[in-house]
C-alpha cells in the first residue's frame, strides 16, 4: 500500500490520520445507533466501561486483542509485499486442525509448556500450507490472490464442517467439536498479571498466547525492517518493477510473504482453542481473520500500530458484548459495522482526508513538509 | 426420471436467477475497470431494504424500488472511494460487505424485533410466479408440455428479467456506443480520455448499473424466492457470482451458462443432501461436469459444442450406470459440503489456468490518474 502523496511528519502519518479516520468511522457508527433509536454517547460510555471498566473486562479485551494481533500481523506482512491476503479467516480455521492434532495427541503425555511450542509450530505450518496454494497460483500462474484467498475461505469452511461433523467428532457425541483437552493442552491464564495490580479477572480467558502475540509483533518488526527478506518484501510491495530490476525473485517473495502471513494467521487458532475453549469447535475463528484487515489498515501495517488497533478492536468486541446487555438493539454485530467503516475510511478512503491535512500542515509549517518556503517570504 | 429432471432444471433456474443478476452487475463494473468484491454486500443490502420496504408498504414493487435505491447508494460509495478518491477498489468492496453485514442485522433486529428477520411477506407484498399464456392448455402434451408449463412458466417476473438481461447486456456492450466506451474504459482509459469522454462519468454510470442489478438480485432473494429477509441470506452468492464472472471471462452469454452451472450444483446439493445415492444418480452429473471442464480447457471449444458434448457424455454415463446398477455398486454418500464448495474449487482451478485462461479487463483495479 503505497502513499502517493507528499510526506507528512511521522506522528501525523501514524497518529493523526488514523485518528481522523477512526473519528469519522465512529461518527457514522453513531448514526447507525441513532437509527436504532438509542443514544450514541450513552452507548459509547457503556462500551468504554464494558471494555476497560474492571479487571475482568480488561482481561477479556486483551484476550480478543490477542486474536486480532495475530490476524492483523498476518494481513500486514502480506501488505508489505503488495499482497492482499483476505484468506486469514480460512488459514486460521484450517490451522485449527494442526492445533487440535497436537493437543489431542499430547495432552495426556506432555505438560503445557511442551505442548504449546509443538502446537505453535503445527498451527503455523498448517496455516502457511493453506496460504501456499493461493500464493503459488499468484506467483507462478498469475491468478489474482484476492479472488483465490476468498475462494479458499469458503473451501476451508466446507472442509472444516465436513471434518468436524464426519471425522473429528468423537463417536456418540452430537456437537460438532473435538473432545475436551486434558490439562496438558490448556494454556495458563494471565490472571496473576492483573492481581499484582489488585484487579480481579475471575474467569477471563486471557492466556499466555497474548505474550506470544506480542513476541510475534516484535519478530514481524524485525523481519520487515531489519532483515534482507523484509527489505525485499517492502521493495516488491512498493514497486514490483524496481524489485524485478534489482534482481529480487518475484515468485519467491510472493510465496515467502504469503507463507509467513498464513503462519501468523494460523497461530490465531492457539488463542481460542488452547487458551479458552480447550476444544476445537465449529466456526471458532468467527470473523477474526477479517477483523485483521481492519486492524492492519488502521495500524498502518506497523506492529506497534497493529497492537494498538488490535486492543481497540478487542475493546469494541468486549465492550460490544456488554453493550448488548444494556441496549438489546445494539448487538455485537455493531463491531462488524465498525470494522467495515474502519476498512472503508482507513483503507479505501485513506486519501480523502490526507490532502486537507497536508494543506493545513503546509500552511502551518512548510518546512516540516519538505516544501521550500514560498518565494518572497521574509524578503 | 423425466419429472425429476424437470424439477431439477426448474430449481436450477430459480437459484441461478440471483446469481445471474449479480454476475451481470459485476460484468458492467469490471468491464469499466472497477473491480467489485462488494457484490455480496450490495445484494444483501438490496435483500434487506427490499423486504423491509415490501413489508411496510405491502407492495413488492415498492420493495424492488427501495432495494435498487439501497444498492445504488452503496455502489456510489464504492464509486466515490474508487473513482473519485482513487482508493483501493478491493479494500472498498470488502468494507462495503462488512458494513452491510452488520447494518442489516442491527437494523433488522431494531426495526422488526424478530431476531434479524423481516416480517413474512404474502400476497401483493411478494412477487408471485407468473403463469405464461397457454401453460395450462399445453400441460398434457408429452415432453414439450411439461417443459413449457413446469420449467419455463410459473417463475416470478425477476427470473424472466434476469434471463432477458443477458441478450440486453450483450446488445448494450457490443452494439451500442455506450458499450464500446464502457469496454474501452476498462481496457485503456487514457485513450477514452484522449477522445474527450469523461472516464469518471463513464465509470460512475457503470457502477450505478451494477447497483441497480445487484439491488434486483437482492430483492429477488427476499421478495420473490423467499418471503422475507433472513440475516446473511446471500450466504456467499455474491462471491459465487464473482466466480461465475471470472469463469465466463467477463462475457454475458457465457456468464449465463456459468450461473446455470453453479445454480445447478446448488439445486443438486439440496436434492442429494444426506442420503446415500446410487450410481445412476451420481455418475451422470459427475461425467457431465468433468467432460465439460475437459472440453472447455483442452479442446478450447465454443460454448455450444461444449454443452452438447458434455450432455452427450452425461447421457452415455446414464446408460452405463443403468447397465451397471444390477451388479450392485454400493451407494455413495456425497458430502454436501463438497458440492457447496465446488463453485469455489472450480473457480480456483480456472484461475490457475488449467481450464482456459481468464484474463480480466486490462485497466481493472487501477484508478485512473488524468495527469501524471
Amino acid at each position: 500500500m503505497s502513499t502517493p502523496f507528499a510526506k507528512l511528519p511521522r506522528w501525523a502519518d501514524y497518529g493523526l490520520i488514523p485518528l481522523i479516520n477512526l473519528l469519522v468511522a465512529f461518527i457514522v457508527a453513531g448514526i447507525v445507533v441513532l437509527l436504532v433509536g438509542e443514544n450514541p454517547l450513552k452507548a459509547a460510555a457503556v462500551l468504554v466501561e464494558g471494555a476497560f471498566g474492571s479487571g475482568q473486562n480488561l482481561a477479556y479485551t486483551l484476550y480478543y486483542a490477542t486474536t486480532f494481533i495475530f490476524t492483523g500481523l498476518a494481513v500486514a506482512v502480506a501488505f508489505h509485499a503488495g499482497l492482499f491476503n483476505i484468506g486469514g479467516e480460512g488459514q486460521a480455521y484450517i490451522a485449527g486442525i494442526g492445533v487440535a492434532a497436537v493437543c489431542l495427541t499430547f495432552d495426556g503425555i506432555l505438560p503445557w509448556w511442551l505442548t504449546f511450542p509443538l502446537a505453535i509450530v503445527a498451527s503455523a505450518v498448517v496455516g502457511a500450507a493453506w496460504a501456499f496454494i493461493p500464493a503459488y497460483l499468484q506467483a507462478r500462474r498469475g491468478s489474482h490472490i484476492v479472488i483465490t484467498t476468498i475462494m479458499f475461505n469458503y473451501i476451508a469452511a466446507s472442509v472444516m464442517v465436513y471434518l468436524l461433523v464426519n471425522v473429528i467428532k468423537p463417536a456418540g457425541s452430537m456437537a460438532p467439536q473435538t473432545r475436551d483437552f486434558l490439562e496438558g493442552a490448556q494454556l495458563p491464564k494471565l490472571g496473576w498479571l492483573f492481581e499484582v495490580f489488585g484487579l480481579s479477572v475471575r474467569s477471563a480467558p486471557l492466556n499466555v498466547s497474548f505474550l506470544l502475540a506480542l513476541f510475534m509483533a516484535w519478530v514481524v518488526w524485525l523481519l520487515i525492517w531489519r532483515t534482507k527478506l523484509g527489505f525485499e518484501m517492502r521493495t516488491f510491495g512498493f514497486s514490483p518493477k524496481a524489485a524485478r530490476y534489482a534482481g529480487i525473485g518475484e515468485a519467491r517473495v510472493t510465496i515467502v510473504a504469503m507463507l509467513i502471513s498464513g503462519g501468523l494467521a494460523g497461530m490465531m487458532a492457539l488463542n481460542p482453542i488452547m487458551g479458552d475453549q480447550h476444544r476445537m469447535q465449529l466456526d471458532f475463528v468467527s470473523g477474526a481473520g477479517f477483523v485483521g484487515i481492519a486492524v492492519a489498515l488502521m495500524g498502518r501495517s506497523h506492529p506497534a500500530g497493529i497492537i494498538a488497533a488490535a486492543v481497540l478492536f478487542g475493546a469494541l468486541y468486549q465492550g460490544g458484548a456488554e453493550l448488548a446487555f444494556e441496549m438489546p438493539n445494539v448487538s455485537r454485530d455493531m463491531i462488524v459495522i465498525m470494522m467495515g467503516l474502519v476498512i472503508l475510511f482507513a483503507g479505501a478512503l485513506e486519501h480523502m482526508f490526507r490532502p486537507t491535512v497536508q494543506t493545513i500542515f503546509a500552511s502551518l509549517s512548510p518546512r516540516s513538509m519538505g516544501v521550500p518556503a514560498p518565494k518572497g517570504e521574509g524578503a | 426420471m423425466f419429472d425429476t429432471i424437470i424439477q431439477l432444471c426448474d430449481a436450477t433456474l430459480r437459484v441461478s436467477a440471483p446469481l445471474l443478476l449479480a454476475c451481470l452487475a459485476g460484468l458492467y463494473s469490471e468491464r469499466a475497470g472497477i473491480f467489485d468484491i462488494g457484490l455480496e454486500g450490495k445484494m444483501l443490502a438490496g435483500a434487506f431494504a427490499g423486504a423491509s420496504a415490501a413489508a411496510v408498504s405491502g407492495s413488492a414493487w415498492v420493495g424492488l424500488l427501495v432495494a435498487i435505491l439501497a444498492a445504488v447508494a452503496l455502489a456510489l460509495v464504492h464509486g466515490f472511494a474508487s473513482i473519485t478518491h482513487r482508493g483501493n477498489q478491493i479494500v472498498s468492496g470488502v468494507a462495503i460487505n462488512f458494513i452491510v453485514a452488520g447494518t442489516t442485522i442491527i437494523l433488522g433486529q431494531a426495526w422488526f424485533q424478530q431476531g434479524g428477520r423481516t416480517p413474512s411477506l404474502a400476497g401483493a407484498a411478494r412477487f408471485e410466479g407468473i403463469t405464461l399464456p397457454g401453460a395450462e392448455a399445453v400441460r398434457g402434451v408429452p415432453i414439450l408440455g411439461p417443459i413449457y408449463s413446469e420449467l419455463l412458466s410459473g417463475h416470478s417476473i425477476l427470473v424472466y428479467v434476469a434471463f432477458l438481461m443477458v441478450p440486453l447486456t450483450w446488445w448494450v456492450l457490443f452494439r451500442t456506443r455506450f458499450g464500446l466506451r464502457l469496454r474501452a474504459v476498462g481496457e485503456n482509459p487514457a485513450a477514452v480520455d484522449t477522445a474527450g469522454i469523461s472516464v469518471t462519468w463513464l465509470r460512475y454510470r457503470a457502477v450505478i448499473i451494477t447497483g441497480v442489478l445487484t439491488g434486483m438480485a437482492g430483492a429477488y432473494l427476499s421478495v420473490a424466492q423467499n418471503a422475507g429477509f433472513v440475516k446473511d441470506m446471500t450466504a456467499g452468492k455474491g462471491y459465487i457470482a464473482l466466480a461465475a464472472l471470472i469463469f465466463a471471462k467477463w462475457k454475458p452469454v457465457p456468464a449465463m451458462f456459468a450461473c446455470l452451472l453453479f445454480g445447478f450444483l446448488d439445486a443438486a446439493s439440496i436434492r442429494i443432501q444426506g442420503s446415500p445415492v446410487g450410481i445412476v444418480t451420481w455418475l451422470p452429473p459427475l461425467v457431465l461436469l468433468v467432460t465439460a471442464l475437459v472440453l472447455l480447457g483442452y479442446a478450447k471449444l465454443k460454448m455450444l459444442p461444449v454443452i452438447l458434448g458434455s450432455l452427450a457424455a452425461g447421457v452415455v454415463a446414464y446408460l452405463l450406470a443403468v447397465v451397471l446398477q444390477p451388479y450392485g455398486p454400493p451407494p455413495v454418500r456425497v458430502p454436501v459440503q463438497l458440492i457447496n464448495a465446488l463453485p469455489f474449487i472450480l473457480t480456483v482451478i480456472l484461475l490457475a489456468g488449467f481450464i482456459g485462461k481468464a484474463i480480466p479487463p486490462r485497466a481493472g483495479g487501477v484508478p485512473y490518474v488524468k495527469e501524471r
